[in-house]
């Protein structure tokens, strides 16, 4: 009876917060649009419903119904495969991420956490990185010049980036002494002071970079830069296919921006007089700002200096902090 | 009954998968078959409670598989089927099946003669993590260690091999021609 109950508990989780992410990443399109479009003076979105809300219908019912078209010379299970791998690790990555502190529904208690894995940041690491085959399998299969140079640089972009987001964060597992995000939110209950962005900037900063480039946005978006390689892995894509590959980028960002707000920036406990899960939900829209705002002032950089980024300077100093932790700690 | 089932479905996914890997002429096919078959395997990680180790699993397997893409990008032109030169198929194919059933008998022979006993039985209220630690770093600390020195003479080898050609950059190979 108990694990009857278990199951359809967490059907139901996974179901409300697969719709919920899937909606906020089809709803954070719009946001861009609209955010980048004040950034560069101009009103963005506008005809479609009141502010061009309703935009977003529209996108979703062009991008259903538009024409799927599967090139003649690619590799047609690799080709079809590739969107669902991006959008599915980036939900798989989402059951390990706790949104919200714990509530009672009718005498219920209900943990906002599909699965509390004791390696739960390890997990979503792993899944995230397991995302990258999307664009380097839909790279490699399309039978394209363009989409064959997108996928090489999905390679050094994973290859670069994972040692750096690994590394950095070692040093906040180290004062913490635990992989669970639960255990890493409480870590810091107690306000403001307690946020381990005092205790750890420089983890911050370079698990900051190490996200903006495991997202593909903007100062890293090689994969898919549109004046270097036309639309990188995603060239030969069309219709739903191709929304799937952004459907997982942006749930993508969504992780990535709790990750930040649970590690760093205190979690979901209570901030002054804010509820936490009022708090996570500012947090996190905060971030997505940030990236926004990131895509609209910088200019996008070569994966030669992506490397040298992530090799040369991120790298020695994620290690020096992680020497440093270490002593401090000792 | 879910472990029954989940054990078999990653049993026949893996097979599957290692199986194409094998039997594939295509590198694209091939490689991609041994990343999903060594994501799978993670789930048997799982099933067995040692969550730690299959997301290491996955972690590790995932950038390693995909060096091995970079490689192939490289090599092989994905969308053809490689040629294979097989000169001498019977007794490639007798010794890797003896070989098979050999690996199969040296594993299972001590299941069916003793049953196993964990010699560091799991400790009630440590974490999966904790536990690993404890066992690298005491009893197994000597190999552990060992491990780490031959893989930095390895990463050390890797370089200074790369090195040789290092100074033959696109610049400095048109500055020797006197093109610039």
């Amino acid at each position: 009876m108990i694990e009857t109950a278990l199951i359809i508990e967490t059907v139901v989780k996974a179901v409300v917060v697969l719709s919920v992410v899937a909606a906020m990443a089809g709803f954070a399109t719009f946001i861009e649009r609209k955010v980048l479009a004040f950034m560069q003076r101009r009103l963005g979105p506008m005809h479609v419903g009141p502010y061009g809300l309703l935009q977003l219908a529209a996108d979703g019912i062009k991008l259903f119904t538009k024409e799927d078209i599967i090139p003649q010379n690619a590799i047609k299970p690799i080709f079809i495969i590739a969107p669902v791998i991006g959008a599915a690790s980036a939900f798989v990555a989402v059951a390990a991420v706790p949104y919200f502190p714990e509530f009672t529904v009718f005498g219920y208690t209900i943990h906002p956490i599909i699965s509390d894995i004791n390696v739960g940041l390890l997990f979503i690491m792993g899944a995230a990185s397991v995302g990258m085959y999307g664009p380097l399998l839909a790279g490699l299969s399309s039978a394209n010049k363009w989409s064959l140079l997108g996928g090489a640089r999905a390679v050094i972009q994973l290859l670069s980036f994972e040692v750096v987001s690994g590394l950095s964060i070692l040093a906040p597992i180290m004062m913490i002494g635990s992989l669970s995000l639960i255990d890493m939110n409480d870590y810091q209950i107690g306000g403001v002071a307690n946020w381990l962005i005092w205790k750890q900037p420089l983890a911050f900063v370079l698990f900051a970079i190490a996200g903006f480039a495991e997202t593909n946005r903007t100062p890293f978006d090689l994969v898919e830069f549109e004046a270097e390689i036309v639309s990188g892995y995603a060239t030969e894509y069309s219709g739903m296919r191709w929304g799937l590959f952004f459907i997982g980028e942006y749930a993508n960002m969504i992780t990535i921006s709790v990750m930040v707000s649970i590690i760093f920036l205190g979690g979901y406990n209570d901030m002054w007089f804010i509820p936490g899960a009022i708090a996570m939900l500012l947090k996190v829209s905060l971030w997505i700002f940030l990236f926004l705002w990131v895509r609209a002032a910088w200019p996008h950089i070569r994966p030669d200096q992506l490397m040298w980024l992530c090799w040369k300077v991120l790298m020695p100093l994620s290690l020096i902090n992680v020497l440093i932790t270490g002593i401090v700690l000792v | 009954m879910f472990e029954a089932i989940a054990f078999y479905t990653f049993s026949i996914l893996v097979i599957g998968m290692f199986g194409i890997v094998v039997f594939s002429k295509n590198a694209l096919y091939a490689m991609s078959a041994l990343a999903g078959g060594m994501i799978f395997i993670s789930g048997f990680f799982f099933l067995l409670d040692a969550d730690f180790l299959g997301v290491v699993q996955i972690v590790v397997y995932t950038g390693a598989v995909m060096a091995l893409y970079a490689f192939g990008m490289m090599f092989f032109d994905s969308t053809r089927d490689v040629k294979e030169n097989i000169k001498f198929k019977k007794i490639i194919y007798t010794l890797s099946v003896l070989s098979a059933i050999f690996t199969i008998f040296i594993l299972m022979a001590p299941i069916f003669s003793t049953k196993i006993e964990a010699i560091y039985p799991t400790l009630q209220g440590v974490g999966n993590v904790q536990m690993i630690g404890l066992i690298l770093f005491t009893k197994y600390l000597v190999p552990f260690e060992v491990a780490a020195i031959m893989l930095l003479a390895a990463m050390i080898a890797g370089i200074v091999l790369v090195k040789v050609k290092m100074e033959e950059t696109p610049t400095n190979i048109e500055v020797a021609r006197g093109e610039k």
